[in-house]
């Protein structure tokens, strides 16, 4: 028997979406038969603009790719440009990056529930999560300034101390947090109309994580181990016992839904607790800056020559920035691949014979950061058109591009 | 016709005018203690009292836009059928001391009857809309209209039918007879269990025939963007506002005629004017607290539902706890 469908879009502009994105649906009934994506709509050009700065300007630019992770981008760029360098950074500057990092995944994480709270219409939750999160951007602001661009990094180090005189308040900090643990475990985890539309909602299997290469939360939750911070320790988390935080933790099984999702989600916001608490512990003493004198710094990097990546665990998955540095002012290359990249691909297992009611959250339990994934749009100057191309145009074009290049 | 009767259709027109007039004020008050409380147990300062009425106001003002390919008759006419179907419930509520004004000439089977054509209303004017999510609204509209009308008319059926018993020949299905001889005075600690039943029932009810969270499916801002009011704007969504705030008052009024009637006047052995006046703060304090629990409480503390879940929540669970309150209301008089 033939369905007869029809399509809704949902996107470029809707009330689920927080950023311009298009998903066009085939439905019948209320089943979703098929979905596809049409990102395009916010590609800013920013790595095309970082290549005609110099890489401290980038650090500015790389901080503003995401509103949210604006402390991964630069934490990964900076890696970036210290491999291709060859720069060491101090240790009680390590510690301070991984510190600022993970109180942006606190902050992140409790963000992201409040929105998937509204996704289900819930609201009392988005703005009870929304109050839990503004103690952590509070401390945030106390630290580096700002509460969400925090102009905290830089290659070789960090730009601001943490002083002995804030150690109290980042305590109580993490008190407040430790505290606040049974009100979100109550909230999300144990509420009966929280767990009616999220369990068994948007499923992605151990295998299609692993085939579609997703990153982050959204793999751990399918049950794949995976997690920078343990497979490749890096900075101050060389120093920490981390292990990757599957669903199976805290429920004995692993379902890969997203109610798992919200799982791994609110376990990591403690995780990244005991990870401050360890760092703030143990803070080492010495410089938080290799080489204080900006300009000395550039002078060093207009001589470098080299390629490196840096790669960071961000709240949404792994980041990586990749820098080709020739012996100029400015960077050959600089390529910046956000997380939300590699699980895009996710949302078709996951959207597959959902309901329409379903495609909010599911939607929104990935995380998506639209701003930080979108890599191209097409368009043609004379009529406007958005374009899009096949594998094959693609294939075509890179082949062209080889032989000229080899000519 | 007579001269008296039509002095008397004459006073019924300015009544039935003062009644909508009182009931649409009202029922934006209401609204705006609503979403005050609301924002109170959110912990959010929210809007001040008499924001319905600025958004009321400044929606007259807006742009009535008809998109293209919409049925114009039907997208107009649905906002007005809408408002005036729940003005005419106003019309056969009794209000604490204040009789209806029509409440000879309707009885509670013609009041179930209006109350679904306001959703009736919705329904057409999202599908005359020509818009996808509009029809994908109008269609969970109807899903969700047919799911709840079972439980709510088993509720008005036990009700009146149990006064038939009590009182044969007296006309069972007048608001004002029900309101005169509540079901609780009625029967025993079983049939007292039925009657909770049933009282529950009527308050799950509301939230779907006022389309607020956890029943909001046909509007579901995030995931149909409004659902059958996407397309509306300007005076047509002001009027499916204000028949909103009224349907509210309408089905605060009528859980407070079925089973919360008391007047508290004679408590204090208060007569004539001034008891008339207590007895009207009363059942306004009345009509607060019911809108708080049906409406105002339970849009906090829920999940907006599946079409499917909401259906199953009514059709079965729903239907079975009135189906029960029937059942114990029936066996407390058997026995």
């Amino acid at each position: 028997m033939s369905v007869s469908t029809y399509k809704i879009p949902i996107g470029p502009i809707h009330p689920s979406l927080a950023e311009p994105m298009t998903f066009n649906f085939e439905i019948s009934g209320e089943r979703i038969q098929s979905v596809d994506l049409a990102p395009g709509d916010n590609h800013r050009g920013i790595e095309f603009m970082g290549r005609n700065r110099n890489v401290v300007q980038i650090i500015y630019l790389a901080e503003r790719i995401c509103g949210i992770c604006s402390a991964s981008h630069p934490f990964a760029f900076c890696r970036a440009v210290e491999n291709a360098a060859g720069i060491e950074v101090p240790p009680r500057a390590e510690y301070i990056r991984v510190i600022i990092s993970e109180l942006e995944r606190i902050h992140s994480h409790i963000l992201w529930a409040g929105i998937a709270a509204e996704e289900l219409g819930f609201n009392s939750v988005l703005y009870l999560s929304w109050k839990v999160r503004e103690e952590v951007l509070d401390l945030l602001e106390m630290l580096t300034g700002n509460r969400i661009n925090y102009g905290m990094f830089m290659i070789g180090g960090v730009r601001r101390d943490i002083l002995a005189e804030q150690v109290p308040k980042i305590r109580e900090t993490l008190q407040y947090y430790k505290d606040a643990y049974q009100t979100l475990e109550d909230v999300f985890l144990k509420d009966p109309s929280i767990a009616l539309r999220t369990k068994n909602v948007g499923i992605m299997t151990y295998e299609d994580a692993l085939h579609l290469a997703s990153v982050g939360p959204t793999a751990r939750a399918s049950g794949v181990k995976k997690d920078v911070r343990q497979d490749q320790p890096y900075s101050a988390y060389a120093d920490m016992d981390i292990k990757a935080i599957t669903p199976d933790i805290y429920s004995g099984e692993v379902n890969g839904d997203v109610y798992d999702r919200i799982i791994v989600r609110i376990l990591e916001v403690f995780q990244s607790v005991q990870i401050i608490e360890y760092c703030i512990n143990n803070l080492p003493e010495g410089e938080i800056l290799s080489e204080p004198k900006i300009v000395k710094l550039l002078g060093t990097l207009k001589k470098a020559k080299g390629e490196g990546v840096g790669r960071h665990e961000a709240p949404r998955g792994e980041v990586i920035h990749y820098i080709k540095l020739n012996e100029s002012e400015n960077p050959e290359v600089w390529k910046a691949r956000a997380p939300t990249y590699n699980n895009l691909m996710s949302w078709l297992p996951m959207l597959q014979m959902q309901e329409i009611a379903d495609i909010p959250i599911v939607i929104a339990s990935i995380d998506p950061c639209i701003g930080c994934m979108d890599r191209v749009t097409l368009v043609d100057p004379g009529s406007n058109k958005k374009q899009v191309l096949t594998r094959e145009e693609l294939v075509k074009l890179s082949i062209e591009k080889t032989r000229r290049m080899v000519r | 016709m007579s001269g008296g009767s039509i002095v008397m259709f004459i006073f019924n027109i300015f009544a039935a005018l003062i009644i909508a007039i009182l009931g649409i004020i009202v029922g934006l008050f209401y609204k705006g203690i609503d979403r005050k409380l609301a924002a109170m147990l959110q912990s959010r300062v929210g809007p001040p009292i008499r924001q319905p009425f600025l958004d009321f106001f400044k929606l007259m003002i807006k742009e009535n836009i008809v998109p293209e390919n919409a049925v114009p008759w039907v997208f107009n006419g649905a906002p007005v059928l809408a408002l005036v179907s729940t003005i005419t419930i106003l019309l056969y509520i009794p209000f604490g001391p204040i009789p209806a004004l029509l409440g000879n000439s309707g009885d509670l089977i013609l009041i179930a009857y209006l109350l679904a054509i306001p959703a009736v209303a919705l329904v057409s004017g999202g599908f005359s809309s020509g818009s996808t999510y509009a029809s994908i609204g109008a269609q969970r509209e109807m899903v969700l209209m047919m799911s709840y009308e079972l439980p709510l008319v088993t509720t008005i059926i036990v009700l009146g039918w149990r006064l038939n018993l009590a009182y044969p020949g007296l006309k069972v299905f007048s608001l004002a007879a029900l309101s005169a001889n509540p079901i609780w005075g009625l029967i025993g600690p079983l049939g007292f269990f039925g009657a909770l039943l049933l009282l529950f029932t009527l308050v799950i009810v509301t939230p779907a025939e006022l389309s607020i969270v956890p029943f909001d499916i046909p509007e579901a801002e995030t995931e149909l963007a409004g659902g059958v009011l996407v397309e509306y704007s300007g005076r047509n969504l002001a009027l499916f506002e204000l028949a909103n705030a009224v349907k509210m008052i309408v089905m605060g009024a009528l859980t407070i005629a079925l089973f919360f009637p008391y007047n508290i006047a004679h408590l204090f052995s208060i007569t004539g004017f001034f008891a008339c006046i207590i007895n009207i703060l009363f059942f306004f304090f009345k009509l607060f607290v019911v809108i708080f629990f049906e409406a105002t409480f339970i849009r906090v503390a829920l999940a907006r539902l599946k079409i499917d879940q909401a259906s199953t929540a009514y059709l079965i669970i729903l239907s079975a706890a009135s189906l029960m309150g029937l059942l114990l209301v029936a066996i407390d008089y058997l026995m």
